[in-house]
């Protein structure tokens, strides 16, 4: 005898297969191809905040990492010729865990070549409409008008923060701390904000733009991080010192210091067209199109109900 | 010794020797950059809230407290004596520790009381008490009217805001989260 109906559970695998759904014929009708890349991978990412998951084979002998994103195996595939590709897949973090976290998640990653950052943001804007779209037929919301608002970093420490970045950009952990308590919480709070210009530190896998600062951006709804879009970094060398920096950086803090993923680094000196590129949280998305007041909200099985 | 993982609603801690007791909190992970815990945060001797933030994985000190239910027993000057109906053990609290929650006690009264340390720092009445008018201008009669409201002073020297209605020896529930009056009891 089947058990009666949870149409809680029910409502949330309904409206998350509506946005797979969606976010799949909006990169279909564009042109882009979906990929799939590995879970368990060499090098799981190497910026300093990021924990992953080890994982070992039945030995007891380290095997490699969750990834914490699917961004070098993607590049990789520019390396070789895709040059518009999408990913919607889990990625996997240590150590965060929240309203806005889960060790793991949906992530939306895509790449265009021969393409700017301008164009992911465009990209990124429209998909937002399409898939609150695609959730209206089901008599939820309102899609926001576009282009979203644009700030700078020191723009947005400047009117929500009452500081300017060139006060805070040398001491890395005041600068979060003022970000995380001041700015993000106020960052998109009508409609979504575009937050552009990260100081070179905080670059990341992004090129420099010809003002020096790093062409990354990041979109912010009511308080939450959205996605972490580049344009793309493509000079080996330069990604090398990075990784090299972030791995003394991860030794002095005491974190796990993760290889180098040495075959990106090839395929990067091999050749990888300027490219766009943009990492979405699509649980994330789901909570802040539905009005929910956490992730866990919109997901079958959270950790917590694991 | 504690961290920030071990931070949920109700945890107490210890800053700069007080404690406090997490009302709410939020991870926040902001872009590519450090963790912090965000925290709502209650000084248990004062009841102020003040916002806190922690970097993540900061050490936390645990603030030695407990709570145990305790009987009242009787006044004593300016205090108010309370058992552990278990143990025995007897412990007062003065008025102004109590507050507002000196007009809740009666005898027999069972209270949950916040110990710091081992000494007693704050009190949480039940939810609803029921206390007897003492005095108060009398009811019109036929008037089950609402609308209007007076004062009424019950036996713990309470004072409410009642409908017309109530007189004198009536017995009312009163919600002692905010102090109102909720009904009059039959008897």
């Amino acid at each position: 005898m089947a058990a009666p109906a949870d149409p809680a559970v029910l409502q949330v695998l309904a409206l998350r297969a509506v946005a797979h759904r969606s976010i799949r014929r909006f990169f279909e009708e564009r042109d882009f191809v979906e990929v799939e890349t590995p879970a368990i991978v060499p090098s799981p990412g190497l910026d300093v905040h990021l924990a992953a998951f080890e994982v070992r084979n039945p030995k007891g002998e380290p095997a490699g990492w969750l990834a914490t994103s699917p961004e070098y195996q993607m590049k990789r595939l520019l390396s070789a010729g895709a040059e518009r590709i999408f990913q919607l897949g889990r990625s996997y973090r240590a150590d965060e865990h929240g309203r806005h976290h889960e060790r793991e998640f949906t992530m939306l990653e895509w790449y265009r070549a021969d393409s700017t950052s301008d164009d992911v943001i465009r990209d990124t804007e429209e998909l937002v409409a399409f898939v609150a779209n695609a959730l209206t037929e089901k008599g939820e919301l309102s899609p926001f008008s576009v282009p979203w608002q644009r700030l700078t970093v020191d723009e947005a420490l400047q009117v929500h923060g009452d500081v300017a970045l060139d006060a805070v950009i040398h001491d890395e952990e005041r600068f979060f701390r003022v970000w995380a308590e001041e700015v993000q919480p106020r960052l998109g709070n009508e409609r979504p904000v575009i937050v552009t210009d990260w100081p070179s530190s905080m670059a990341s896998l992004a090129r420099l733009k010809p003002n020096g600062m790093a062409d990354r951006f990041e979109a912010f709804f009511r308080g939450v991080e959205l996605c972490n879009g580049f344009g793309e970094l493509t000079d080996a060398a330069e990604q090398r010192r990075r990784f090299e920096r972030d791995q003394a950086d991860r030794q002095a803090a005491g974190a796990p210091v993760y290889p180098i993923d040495e075959r990106f680094l090839d395929d990067l000196e091999r050749g990888m067209p300027e490219s766009g590129g943009n990492a979405l949280g699509v649980d994330r998305l789901l909570m802040l199109l539905l009005g929910a007041d956490s992730i866990q909200a919109v997901m079958p099985f959270p950790e917590e109900r694991l | 010794m504690a961290d920030t993982s071990d931070i949920k609603k109700g945890f107490k801690m210890l800053i700069d020797g007080v404690p406090f007791a997490v009302v709410d909190h939020q991870f926040v992970k902001p872009g590519k950059g450090q963790a912090f815990v965000r925290t709502r945060i209650k000084n248990m001797m004062t009841g102020a809230v003040i916002d806190r933030t922690f970097k993540s994985g900061e050490k936390l000190e645990k603030a030695d407290t407990e709570e145990r239910t305790m009987q009242y027993l009787y006044p004593e000057g300016d205090a108010r004596v309370f058992m552990d109906t278990r143990s025995y053990e007897q412990i007062s609290l003065s008025n102004e520790q109590l507050g507002d929650n000196v007009h809740y006690l009666l005898d027999g009264t069972e209270v949950d009381i916040m110990l710091f340390e081992g000494r007693p720092i704050g009190v949480t009445p039940p939810t609803f008490v029921e206390l007897l008018v003492t005095e108060t201008e009398p009811g019109f009669k036929g008037d089950t009217s609402s609308n209007t409201t007076k004062p009424a002073t019950c036996e713990t020297d309470l004072v409410v805001n009642v409908p017309l209605f109530v007189n004198a020896g009536d017995k009312l529930k009163i919600d002692t989260r905010t102090g109102d009056y909720v009904e009059r009891v039959k008897r």
